[in-house]
């Protein structure tokens, strides 16, 4: 076997093992420039910046900046801009006479645009996204409504809330728990029910319907109204049509007429301002269901 | 430089690398860590955050059980979208307590930082049974099992010691009183004034609707408080920090 001449470019490191060597290859020369580079860079950044540790605080950097407190400066001005740039307008809204808010175009479409964007933010999660409702959260899109559907009701109840005790003005009514605190029997009870099937025109047993009558009629009628139709001044639901906040089923209002519902909404003036208040009431009342 | 010719000393002795490699490692982490637990901007104090009460603390651990934090943050940037949606930027103060923090930055669900007192304990009720009746197009699980365990203080006190013991100011007499706190939250009834004295805007009432004390009451508990400590009417901004 003839020995091959070893090519030497460069040094070896002088680790060989069974005549295999480790070349001491230089660097290159882009890459190794580019590593000084980033030091060079790191050293000035540093000093620009705020970086360097020390007693009680870190160094500010001769350029003043500090990255939290531009950001907070910078959200803060951004909010402000759009703040700034809404006031009149806002201030518009706030002060609007909401029934006649539909004549002004530039206002109407301004409230229900603004008024689409708090409801998503606020109000979708218990309503749904698309004002559909859910069990126990009212469908805002039909023209079902417990406390009004007229634009100032529908103002007042989201500015004041329902069943608060933080706000006097909140929306107050309360069912009696009439199976739970023993004000009627489970006969009765049954008897209502089916009595109130009848009411909304459902199927029901027609004996049992007959009695629940005058239950109905003693303790029932009262808020409800005599044909079922409700009362939007104490938030009594209407029980003739087929629409129904917790089910309309046996199980459903048995359940109803035994624990009573005590649904809650938030008093919103707390959170939000008066002009989003009165633009999301704009949005809510012109989804369908307003009078 | 005769110094950089040395490097083949380093690189010929593995331990000597390795001593060399620990010490470099050593002074970046010295530098860039401990300033962090001395300087004094790096929490800025604010009016307000308190450690959380037994049941929120234990509601925080079911929240952590769960794993709620691979799809929730707790954690508003400070950017005008979110500040606009969630409310106002988080503060690092609000999370000093937590440990871990539950910042996260990965969101399938939207962020938690101030969820408390924007929902009513029914509607987290409703929703953690079955998020989707409420919300029809979420994709989150169903904790309806919440409602069927029951819980008991039985290690609340050394629940609280624990966080004690790594910077939490749980004091004596917190931990004395975490047993009988942890019961008068849930209780419309119970003389809560020493709780509300030691945990002030701890919220006090049956929180899942039911006569017993489950893990539901504590999420929910937890949930409630979240985001609620800080007044922000008198809150002012430092911009240095």
């Amino acid at each position: 076997m003839s020995k091959q001449p070893v090519k030497k470019t460069y040094e070896t490191t002088g680790h060989e093992w069974d005549g295999i060597e480790e070349l001491n290859t230089p660097l290159p020369r882009w890459w190794l420039w580019t590593f000084y580079a980033t030091i060079v860079w790191g050293v000035i950044y540093t000093i620009a910046y705020p970086a360097w540790p020390l007693v009680s605080s870190a160094t500010q950097g001769i350029l003043g900046k500090s990255a939290a407190g531009d950001t907070r400066l910078a959200v803060a001005a951004e909010i402000e801009r759009y703040a700034s740039a809404n006031a009149e307008i806002e201030a518009r809204l706030a002060a609007a006479d909401l029934t006649t808010i539909a004549d002004d175009t530039e206002l109407n479409a301004f409230a229900a645009n603004a008024g689409a964007a708090v409801f998503r933010t606020w109000c979708a999660q218990c309503h749904g996204s698309g004002a559909a409702g859910a069990v126990g959260y009212p469908n805002l899109l039909d023209n079902d409504w417990l406390w009004g559907g007229d634009i100032e009701s529908i103002h007042t109840t989201i500015r004041h809330g329902i069943r608060n005790e933080e706000d006097l003005d909140s929306r107050y009514s309360e069912m009696p728990r009439f199976g739970a605190d023993g004000l009627l029997e489970d006969q009765q009870i049954d008897e209502v029910v089916q009595y109130v099937l009848q009411l909304s025109g459902q199927e029901h047993d027609a004996t049992l319907a007959a009695a629940g009558e005058t239950v109905y009629l003693d303790n029932c009628a009262a808020c409800h109204m005599e044909d079922g139709s409700g009362d939007i001044y104490q938030g009594a639901p209407n029980l003739a049509d087929a629409i129904w906040l917790y089910g309309g089923d046996v199980a459903a209002l048995t359940e109803t007429v035994t624990y009573s519902r005590y649904g809650v909404m938030p008093p919103w003036q707390s959170r939000l301002s008066e002009s989003d208040i009165a633009a999301v009431a704009v949005y809510v009342h012109q989804l369908g269901g307003g009078e | 430089m005769a110094i950089l010719e040395k490097h083949k000393i380093l690189e010929t002795n593995a331990t000597l690398l390795l001593g060399a490699s620990f010490l470099v490692v050593t002074i970046g982490g010295i530098v860039e860590i401990a300033p962090l637990f001395y300087l004094e901007n790096t929490i800025e104090k604010v009016e307000g955050v308190r450690p959380y009460s037994p049941l929120e603390l234990t509601g925080r651990d079911i929240y952590i059980r769960e794993g709620c934090y691979v799809c929730h943050s707790q954690m508003i940037r400070p950017m005008r979208d979110e500040v606009e949606r969630y409310g106002h930027y988080s503060l690092a103060a609000e999370s000093m307590y937590d440990h871990p923090f539950q910042w996260g930055s990965k969101r399938t669900g939207p962020d938690l930082a101030r969820v408390g007192g924007r929902y009513s304990d029914e509607w987290h009720v409703d929703h953690l049974i079955d998020p989707q009746s409420v919300v029809p197009e979420s994709v989150m699980p169903k904790y309806g099992f919440l409602m069927n365990r029951e819980i008991d203080a039985e290690y609340i006190e050394d629940r609280l010691k624990t966080d004690a013991m790594v910077g939490v100011p749980y004091t004596s007499e917190m931990i004395e009183a975490a047993k009988a706190d942890f019961a008068a939250q849930v209780d419309p009834f119970a003389d809560t004034e020493g709780l509300l004295e030691r945990y002030p805007k701890a919220q006090v009432r049956n929180f899942d609707g039911q006569p017993e004390l489950t893990e539901m009451d504590a999420l929910v508990a937890y949930l409630q408080i979240l985001g609620t400590m800080v007044d922000f009417s008198t809150f002012q901004p430092d911009p240095a920090r």
